[in-house]
């Protein structure tokens, strides 16, 4: 049974700084790291490697040649095979093209290897987009059924078991195989690399597909020219609010002031907020 | 393919029981505005088992028109059989755009339907606009983190798509507004839909509703420990809010992810948000920079989290937090709680 887990290398947006000159982020210096939700999909791959111990994990990542770097992440941790699709004709592809580019790449690692997945797993989001779209584009180029934002699974007979998180909880969904998965951040963390793997990730041969790689692409629909949504322009967003700050002050003084500005600014009315919140009915904000 | 002439549609969430999700109605606020300067039909889109109340509330906030399928195969939503409901409707209706809510629901449903119909979809909403250039929407969303905001456009592809995150549009009520009604019927196969939910586990120790919550309060790592959350629960009970955290404290294991806001976490936009022991890192601010108004106690005067706060103590908030709840009861606000 094999499971592919498609990740991505992405900037570590919690480092991320901005130059307070330009305006504009510094990128230059900041960590390449292995996107987390990828390493949760990850996770869940190898959990059930363990469980089952004929389950081969394969990686595909789609990027830049020193994508490479997080391919060998995953076969430290758990991959055993791996694969980057990489092209200069596949660069500004949206979320639409790049999710067309991967199904292709995986119906060729399917060809090249003989096999065919059972499972794809993926990240929810990648942490640099946070679009979430491209797992469930995937399902859909694929004709696969999709279970978005699952925590953990697990095989029952030919069928996977997802628990998954939803905005009211959880639930619990049962899916045919082949199907594909996206995973958000469960309660446990995923796994480290042992030091010996990781030395063999060092060594180990990574196959690399170029869009010449892949015969049956429509070259029409990849990279910028074949993205339905282009980016007019970006910008930083301006915080500063210039609010209330009361540095200083006696915090019996500072505390009254607070609690008379809830009183008169955010919390207007009383008979407003005597009503239990959250209620949907006869909200009318 | 290319055509700007054609309606704006506003997918309406419902659950199980029919309820109109509150994020539907908001997005036919900015959705009106939309239409009355493209020149086109405001749209609801209902698909229920139930959808009696749903097209009520559409009609009651403004749609023109609302489109409905109702048929019991739909009473649970899954991202199949919506799939190919919405598409069989695009299909005959050609409308221009599509919002749909950013919720778990819209973002699990939004990227199948977009490579279903093989058009753009901008995920995640915060503002809309009209591009004057190609009359296209134009859609900005915060990306890295919330480090930055970027502007989209999809000029050449039917419907357009995007998901708006629920909280940033308030939900208006319009008065004396007919709307008509049209009814499809529209039956899926039922080996069309593969994936079976077995159990619905609501959050097991209580209600976590930071989405539609007003009020929210939350604790970061500033709080030391998981005792420390005694301390937010108390100031939030006091006003009726909902207990909010940051990574960190929930990396640390201090509180369940469920109660987490932040890029990682829930996106917010309560009318009050206190943030007590928050640094305020890029993805703390993308999940809570847009509620309307922010409180932060926090000792450090550095901390970012005072750049967007409309009120801030520099100090230490196991003193500050006893003595605002002290006030908070002076001034009569120990009332709202309870009945």
């Amino acid at each position: 049974m094999n499971i592919l887990v498609c990740i991505k290398q992405v900037p570590n947006t919690q480092a991320i700084a901005i130059d307070p000159k330009t305006n504009t982020l510094i990128r230059e210096g900041v960590e390449s790291i292995l996107n987390p939700f990828d390493g949760y999909a990850l996770e869940a791959a190898a959990r059930l490697q363990d469980e089952h111990p004929e389950v081969r994990i394969y990686t595909l990542s789609m990027g830049p040649p020193q994508a490479e770097a997080v391919l060998r992440e995953s076969l430290a941790i758990a991959a055993d095979t791996a694969y980057l699709i990489s092209d200069p004709l596949f660069g500004g592809s949206d979320t639409l093209a790049t999710s067309y580019i991967l199904s292709q790449g995986i119906q060729r690692i399917c060809e090249l290897e003989g096999i065919s997945f059972a499972m794809i797993f993926c990240g929810k989001q990648a942490i640099d987009g946070d679009t979430a779209q491209v797992g469930p584009q995937i399902a859909e180029r694929l004709d696969l059924p999709q279970v978005t934002c699952g925590l953990t699974c697990e095989l029952v007979e030919s069928a996977l078991k997802v628990i998954r998180e939803t905005d009211q909880g959880r639930e619990i969904v049962l899916t045919p195989l082949p199907c594909l998965v996206t995973f958000t951040k469960p309660s446990f963390e995923p796994r480290f690399a042992t030091a010996r793997r990781r030395i063999a990730s060092r060594k180990a041969e990574i196959t690399r597909l170029g869009c010449d790689d892949l015969p049956g692409i429509d070259r029409s629909r990849v990279g910028l020219t074949g993205s339905p949504t282009r980016v007019l322009k970006t910008y930083v967003p301006q915080i500063g609010k210039d609010g209330i700050i009361l540095s200083d002050f006696p915090l019996e003084e500072a505390t009254r002031q607070l609690a008379s500005f809830l009183r008169e600014k955010a919390l207007p009315s009383g008979s407003n907020q005597a009503q239990p919140m959250g209620t949907k009915e006869g909200d009318e904000r | 393919m290319s055509s700007t002439s054609g309606d704006l549609w506003v997918f309406i969430e419902t659950s199980a029981e029919g309820e109109p999700a509150n994020v539907g109605l908001e997005l036919l606020n900015p959705g009106r505005s939309l239409c009355d300067e493209l020149g086109c039909q405001l749209v609801a889109v209902v698909i229920a088992a139930n959808p009696t109340s749903a097209v009520r509330a559409a009609r009651e906030h403004g749609a023109d028109l609302v489109i409905c399928i109702e048929d019991e195969a739909y009473r649970r939503y899954t991202a199949e059989s919506y799939t190919s409901a919405l598409s069989h409707l695009i299909s005959k209706y050609k409308p221009a755009t599509l919002l749909i809510g950013a919720s778990a629901l819209g973002r699990d449903l939004a990227p199948r339907l977009s490579s279903r119909l093989q058009t753009g979809l901008t995920a995640d909403c915060t503002m809309l606009g009209i591009d004057p250039l190609s009359g296209a929407i134009s859609w900005t969303r915060p990306a890295f983190g919330g480090n930055l905001m970027a502007v989209i456009t999809c000029p050449d592809h039917r419907p357009q798509i995007g998901t708006v995150r629920p909280g940033v549009f308030s939900r208006r009520a319009v008065s004396d507004h007919q709307a008509a009604i049209i009814t499809e019927s529209y039956l899926i196969p039922p080996e069309t839909v593969r994936t079976q939910v077995l159990e619905v586990i609501a959050e097991v120790s209580e209600k976590v509703d930071l989405e539609s919550a007003e009020i929210i309060v939350s604790g970061g790592r500033g709080l030391g420990n998981a005792k420390g959350f005694d301390l937010i629960r108390e100031l939030a009970d006091c006003l009726g809010g909902t207990v909010g955290a940051s990574r960190g404290a929930v990396d640390a294991g201090w509180i369940p992810h469920a109660h987490q806001v932040g890029q990682t976490g829930k996106s917010v936009a309560p009318k009050l948000y206190i943030a007590c022991g928050i640094s305020g890192a890029a993805q703390h601010l993308a999940g809570m920079s847009s509620a309307e108004t922010i409180i932060a106690i926090n000792k450090d005067p550095e901390a970012r989290i005072f750049a967007v706060a409309d009120f801030g103590i520099v100090g230490d908030l196991f003193e500050a937090i006893p003595l605002l709840i002290g006030s908070l009861k002076n001034e009569g606000f120990s009332s709202f709680h309870g009945e």
